[in-house]
């Protein structure tokens, strides 16, 4: 293979701003979404397991529409369709006049479509909270919100830890499909690097690594929220 | 204190109680017992409110539990339950466990709750786990906190339902004790159990059951020396044989 190396393209100032504001972009975009997932999340994964017909049913509908349609595709929908659906003036105010849509319609997709990989989670995580502790808690009088608050909620919260983290790392991964509408996160701005350089390898590469130490950091992060909240000597892990 | 009268409850087709009336004085401690699936359980969740039921009413020191919009979170408040599986708050300490209801329902101060649940903790000789978590505790333990956590709400009667089912030989008799105790300082209480020495010893009544009907409610001593029906017979003889 004949192929120059010269890994001083990332450092020159045009490219390593590049490479920099990239960065900024996929944090905000990721911790925003994150956000948003996690607030809709909760609710709608405990909307799920409440005993109103309607609201489990509504609920359901949510994570079954987002969580089945391709997060590309619900991407170009937000940026795309839904300005052409919603009344007019809106419409127009979207396209013309919003600030940063790019960022704002990410944001959107993202966080909706988690929201939806969450609610599972937390659905998943109340149901495994052993039915006799809410009975515990309505025999001594809680009422159903109470008992959500200080029994269901707490106690799934630490079961799904694990899972979240690995959603959260998703996040992160996801993010990079903003570029399909314009946003100019780190996978789109290495790709630019890489067309103005012709060194495709060490953008790509710086990518990477950039990523890599994301998902490190995050993991960590989860690992010190875990040993935090746990229970001592619950369900045999004990530190 | 606890009237139930001519109460049936369906689970779908399925009937699991039929014309089940009996009453529950103050003061008064009533053992029932039956074969697995015969709906003791069943029978002390209604009393509570924890199971709806299709026919007949229960009351409970004069109010109507199964009265349509009956305040059952009040009503709950009085009535201790313990369950099989002691069912204490796993993320909780021991002192947590007996303060969130009376902080949250009966919205006692931190202070007052902890000093009601310190107490208690005594009582049933616990004192010194106060800072625990249930899953360090042995079974015996941790059905003790549980009845602790029920006194600790001032109920005016309490429901056990087979609280030494699920614990070791060697630590039935710690619980029980403590029943003993309740019972003998008077308090209302009617128990799910399979223990007969306890239900001698401080039963007043005891109800058999057996395909969700009440078939005996007798005296203690009448329903031990002669059992009118042939099921109760039946249990007892494989019950006090094993
Ligand atoms: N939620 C439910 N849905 C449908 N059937 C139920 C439900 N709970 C209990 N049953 C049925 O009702 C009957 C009575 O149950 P219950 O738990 O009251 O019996 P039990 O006398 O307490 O038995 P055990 O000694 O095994 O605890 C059983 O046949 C059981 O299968
Ligand atoms: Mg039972």
């Amino acid at each position: 293979m004949d192929y120059n190396w010269n890994w001083s393209v990332l450092l020159e100032e045009q490219y390593l701003d590049w490479l920099i504001s990239g960065f900024g972009w996929t944090i905000a975009v990721a911790l925003s979404a994150w956000c948003i997932a996690i607030v809709i999340g909760a609710l709608v994964g405990v909307g799920r397991t409440v005993p109103n017909r309607l609201i489990s049913t509504l609920c359901t509908a949510y994570v079954e529409l987002f969580r089945n349609i391709p997060l590309l595709v619900q991407m170009f929908i937000w940026y795309f369709a839904v300005p052409e659906m919603v009344p007019e003036d809106m419409g127009r105010w979207m396209k013309r006049d919003m600030p940063n849509p790019e960022f704002v319609t990410a944001v959107v997709a993202l966080g909706l479509y988690t929201a939806s990989r969450i609610a599972e989670q937390v659905r998943a995580g109340i149901e495994t909270v052993p039915p006799g502790l809410s009975a515990a808690g309505k025999a001594h009088g809680l009422s159903l919100s109470q008992i959500y608050r200080y029994i269901l909620l707490p106690i799934s919260f630490r079961l799904i830890v694990p899972p979240l983290t690995s959603e959260f790392l998703t996040v992160f991964k996801n993010s990079s499909l903003a570029l399909t509408i314009g946003l100019l996160e780190l996978t789109a701005q290495s790709q630019q690097i890489a067309e103005y350089t012709f060194q495709g390898f060490e953008a790509f590469t710086a990518a990477t690594v950039i990523y890599v130490c994301i998902a490190l950091l995050a993991t960590v992060i989860m690992i010190l929220l875990e040993k935090y909240t746990r229970i001592p000597g619950y369900v045999g892990k004990e530190g | 204190m606890i009237d139930i009268h001519n109460i049936s409850k369906w689970y779908g087709e399925f009937r699991v109680l039929t014309d089940c009336t009996t009453k529950v004085s103050k003061g008064e401690v009533v053992v029932v017992c039956g074969p697995s699936g015969s709906g003791k359980s069943t029978l002390i969740k209604c009393v509570n409110g924890l199971e709806p039921i299709q026919q007949g009413q229960i009351h409970v020191d004069g109010a109507e539990v199964t009265a349509k919009g009956a305040d059952l979170t009040a009503l709950r408040s009085r009535i201790g339950m313990v369950f099989q599986h002691f069912e204490l708050y796993p993320h909780m300490s021991v002192l947590e466990n007996l303060c969130l209801a009376q902080e949250k329902v009966l919205k006692r101060s931190r202070t007052e709750a902890e000093e009601r649940a310190r107490a208690l903790l005594a009582r049933v000789g616990m004192s010194e786990h106060s800072t625990k978590y249930p899953s360090q505790l042995s079974g015996g333990q941790q059905q003790r906190i549980a009845i602790a956590r029920s006194l600790a709400m001032d109920p005016i009667a309490m429901l056990f339902d087979e609280p030494t089912s699920a614990l070791d030989p060697e630590m039935i008799k710690e619980v029980l004790d403590v029943m003993v105790e309740l019972a003998q300082e008077g308090m209302t209480m009617m128990v799910v159990t399979h223990e007969m020495g306890f239900a001698r010893k401080v039963a007043d009544r005891v109800i058999f059951m057996d395909v969700g009907a009440i078939v005996e409610d007798r005296p203690t001593a009448d329903f031990f020396d002669n059992p009118e029906s042939e099921r109760a017979k039946d249990f007892l003889s494989k019950i006090l044989n094993h």
